[in-house]
């Protein structure tokens, strides 16, 4: 617990600084009815390390978000919950998660608050029936409860779930983290911040490259996000033969009352189709959200199910048009935007040393260390 | 699609569905009250204006193919299963064999049965004898669950044009292919055709709804762009006896619907482009036509931006569409029985318009 409680005055100065943005992040957007205080924050600080609320007594939001590999657990292709159960989606970052329109790869939650609700639940993460254990063991311990005191004003009896999310959102929204070499390059005016390199490579993602449609950089800040969903030929294509009979048997589990939620993280068919088994859209199938490219070189692997290894893989099968290999088939709900790039070797290369420079200062592997090795995702 | 409309979606299908599969339902979505049980209720899906173009070898634009297999695909996981599909009309560019061939293989994709009109770009090579042999006559009628279905080919025209005026069939087919085109000419049904309408409707019942296919709009709205039949007048007063009845057209990739007196008109989107389409898609190679009048509402980015196919539902005699559209809020389009009209069940009301974009 002490251990515990230091990690979470620490995170109290993180969230100080938090509110103030830094270079290249607007201000973090806070609910009306979950404001951000000191007390609140600390609290979700240890909710979010604390691995008792789970079935084994051994998993913790932070199990698979970890501070030092920027809130992931890279270099898991997916995440690992109790008894080393496997979801089907790759970690994403918590960092930044604070600006996202809409949480999980496939938005399935509309804000932090509610996202923290499902993994307790989820058989293949923390595995809990229902969220009453969490309750109790926080009415049964004298330290919580002080701090859910100060936190909310509430007493043992008056605690809810609502408030163990509240306090892990006002937490995830003190990890944020710009002033980015490229943040310094572009806002900052640092004429030297970027190398020759990825300053060109930043012109092939405005240009050749098509990336900015979608990771979208604005007059003063870059989230380097739409918010939107979209099929770009990952997880889709291994199924597509059979998209007919999945969506059909999940549009009728999903009737049937099965919960989206488990669905989704237990089958990795399932798991493929995307955006459509959360709003039952033609539009959305195989569709995933975009996904920041900040601290992206150090959160490998990459995409929702993490089966793409490096960034020049990544940039490659966008160069494919969204496929992999090459003459893989193209599967027949891809995205509009999706089409053969025709970079040069030189492009790609440069566009993956530009994503390499979207790495803020305090996740920047120690020097002398290599990207790949920092990641364990080296080729 | 925003969560304003998406959740009033939703809500629409909660309140509108019961006992069947949610999402995947605009055929509940559009249901009206008082739909009588000896109604026809069936549905079929409408997939259009592909433009399947051939550049060379085995290389066709990918873009249309990625159209048209989009649409087919989706088709494909409708729930509940339409009773059969429409194809409506250009499904190649310049009507070669290679087009045409392409085109049907795309189409044969779908798993159910299908009707398909002739278009302008499918005919004017070789005056539809190759699509014959794929698809068979060019007008047809035929009956489905009390509902009679007419399938016209629109897009004739006089015969010195057709038959005396150029060197070659490529000429030709080029000639009709262009809009703003001082060498083109107006679609026509033709006399021949219009006598068997004539005739084909005789037969008919004047309380059977009626539905009519063609490729061109069976009325009159933009000469330059053959946005028009020329006999429109002709045969809308053919169909004026009749209580219920529904033209669905293609031809003019975008979105239109109108009343003449009982008869409903609707179009539908095209899976290639819309149009107008916008001045930036000339940037790069682009295999459009050349086009005179820009537009701004079609995402540059994204090809799928302002296509899509239709989903229709038959009831009460009269036919509802359901516009799947890829990259933008999807529309429904239904017969208002209380206005007698059809009409867009979202936007139709101000307050719930999109404001059009003034400025970029």
């Amino acid at each position: 617990m002490n251990k515990l409680l230091i990690a979470a005055c620490l995170s109290i100065v993180a969230g100080t600084v938090a509110a103030q943005a830094p270079l290249g992040l607007p201000e973090v957007p806070v609910p009306a009815n979950n404001p951000q205080t000191p007390e609140k924050i600390a609290l979700g600080s240890l909710l979010f390390h604390d691995v008792q609320f789970s079935a084994t007594g051994d998993v913790a939001c932070a199990t698979c978000h970890v501070a030092e590999k920027v809130f992931t657990d890279s270099p898991l292709s997916v995440s690992e919950g109790i008894e080393k159960k496997t979801g089907t989606r790759n970690a994403p970052t918590v960092v930044n998660a604070a600006y996202n329109k809409t949480q999980f790869w496939d938005g399935r939650s509309p804000d932090l608050e509610d996202q923290a609700r499902h993994p307790f639940l989820n058989p293949v993460e923390m595995a809990l029936p229902n969220h009453e254990p969490i309750l109790e063991i926080i009415r049964g311990d004298d330290g919580y409860l002080k701090m859910f005191r100060d936190a909310f004003g509430v007493r043992a009896k008056d605690i809810t779930i609502d408030h163990v999310t509240k306090a892990i959102a006002a937490f995830e929204r003190t990890q944020i983290s710009g002033n980015s070499p490229f943040d310094r390059w572009y806002f900052g005016g640092e004429q030297d911040a970027m190398s020759a390199a990825a300053v060109r490579g930043f012109a092939v993602f405005l240009g050749n490259g098509r990336c900015i449609s979608c990771h979208a950089i604005e007059q003063d800040f870059a989230l380097f996000t739409d918010h939107q969903f979209h099929n770009i030929g990952v997880g889709i294509n291994d199924i597509q033969d059979r998209v007919p009979e999945l969506a059909h048997a999940f549009q009728v589990a999903k009737n049937a009352g099965a919960d989206v939620d488990v669905t989704v993280l237990t089958d990795p068919d399932t798991s493929h189709l995307g955006r459509f088994a959360v709003d039952d859209q033609l539009s959305s199938m195989g569709a995933f959200k975009t996904s920041t490219l900040r601290n992206i070189a150090v959160t490998a692997p990459y995409m929702h199910d993490g089966s793409i290894e490096t960034l020049r893989e990544v940039v490659e099968h966008y160069n494919n048009g969204g496929v992999t290999p090459a003459d893989a088939a193209v599967n027949a709900f891809l995205s509009g935007g999706i089409k053969p790039l025709n970079l040069t070797e030189q492009e790609i290369d440069d566009l993956v040393v530009f994503m390499e420079s979207l790495t803020s200062p305090q996740f920047e592997p120690a020097s002398g260390e290599s990207v790949a090795t920092a990641t364990g995702s080296g080729e | 699609m925003s969560n304003e409309t998406l959740n009033g979606r939703r809500d629409f299908l909660k309140a509108t569905t019961s006992g069947v599969i949610a999402g995947m339902l605009p055929v509940s979505l559009v249901r009206l009250a008082g739909a009588a049980e000896s109604d026809p209720d069936f549905t079929f899906a409408y997939i259009s204006d592909s433009h399947i173009q051939h550049i060379k070898g085995n290389e066709f634009v990918r873009n249309w193919d990625r159209g048209l297999i989009r649409a087919v695909a989706e088709a494909n996981l409708l729930e509940p299963k339409p009773d059969f599909v429409v194809f409506g009309g250009d499904l190649a560019q310049l009507g070669t064999k290679a087009e045409l061939d392409h085109g049907a293989e795309i189409l044969a994709g779908l798993n159910y049965k299908t009707r398909v009109v002739m278009g302008e770009h499918d005919y004017y090579l070789d005056l539809g004898e190759y699509w014959s042999d794929l698809y068979g006559d060019h007008y047809y009628s035929w009956d489905h669950k009390g509902v009679h279905f007419i399938t016209l080919n629109s897009i004739l025209t006089y015969d010195d044009w057709t038959f005396d005026r150029w060197e070659s069939p490529e000429r030709r087919m080029n000639e009709m292919a262009g809009l703003d085109n001082p060498n083109g000419s107006p679609f026509m049904v033709g006399d021949k055709q219009l006598k068997w309408l004539k005739k084909d409707l005789s037969k008919v019942s004047r309380d059977t709804p009626v539905v009519v296919f063609s490729h061109s709009p069976l009325q009159k709205i933009y000469k330059g762009w053959n946005f028009w039949t020329e006999e429109a007048d002709d045969v809308q007063a053919m169909l004026k006896p009749f209580k219920k009845v529904n033209v669905i057209y293609g031809h003019v990739h975008q979105i239109q619907y109108n009343q003449i007196d009982k008869i409903a008109f609707t179009s539908v989107m095209s899976t290639a482009w819309p149009w107008p389409y916008p001045e930036s898609y000339a940037q790069a190679e682009s295999h459009l036509p050349i086009l005179t009048v820009p537009m701004n509402r079609a995402d540059p980015f994204n090809e799928r931006d302002a296509t899509g196919w239709q989903f229709m539902n038959m009831h009460t005699g009269r036919v509802d569409l359901e516009f799947n559209l890829y990259n933008n809020s999807n529309r429904t389009i239904a017969f208002n029985r209380d206005k007698g009209h059809p009409e867009d069940v979202t936007f139709s009301d101000a307050k719930t318009r999109t404001p059009a974009q003034s400025h970029f």
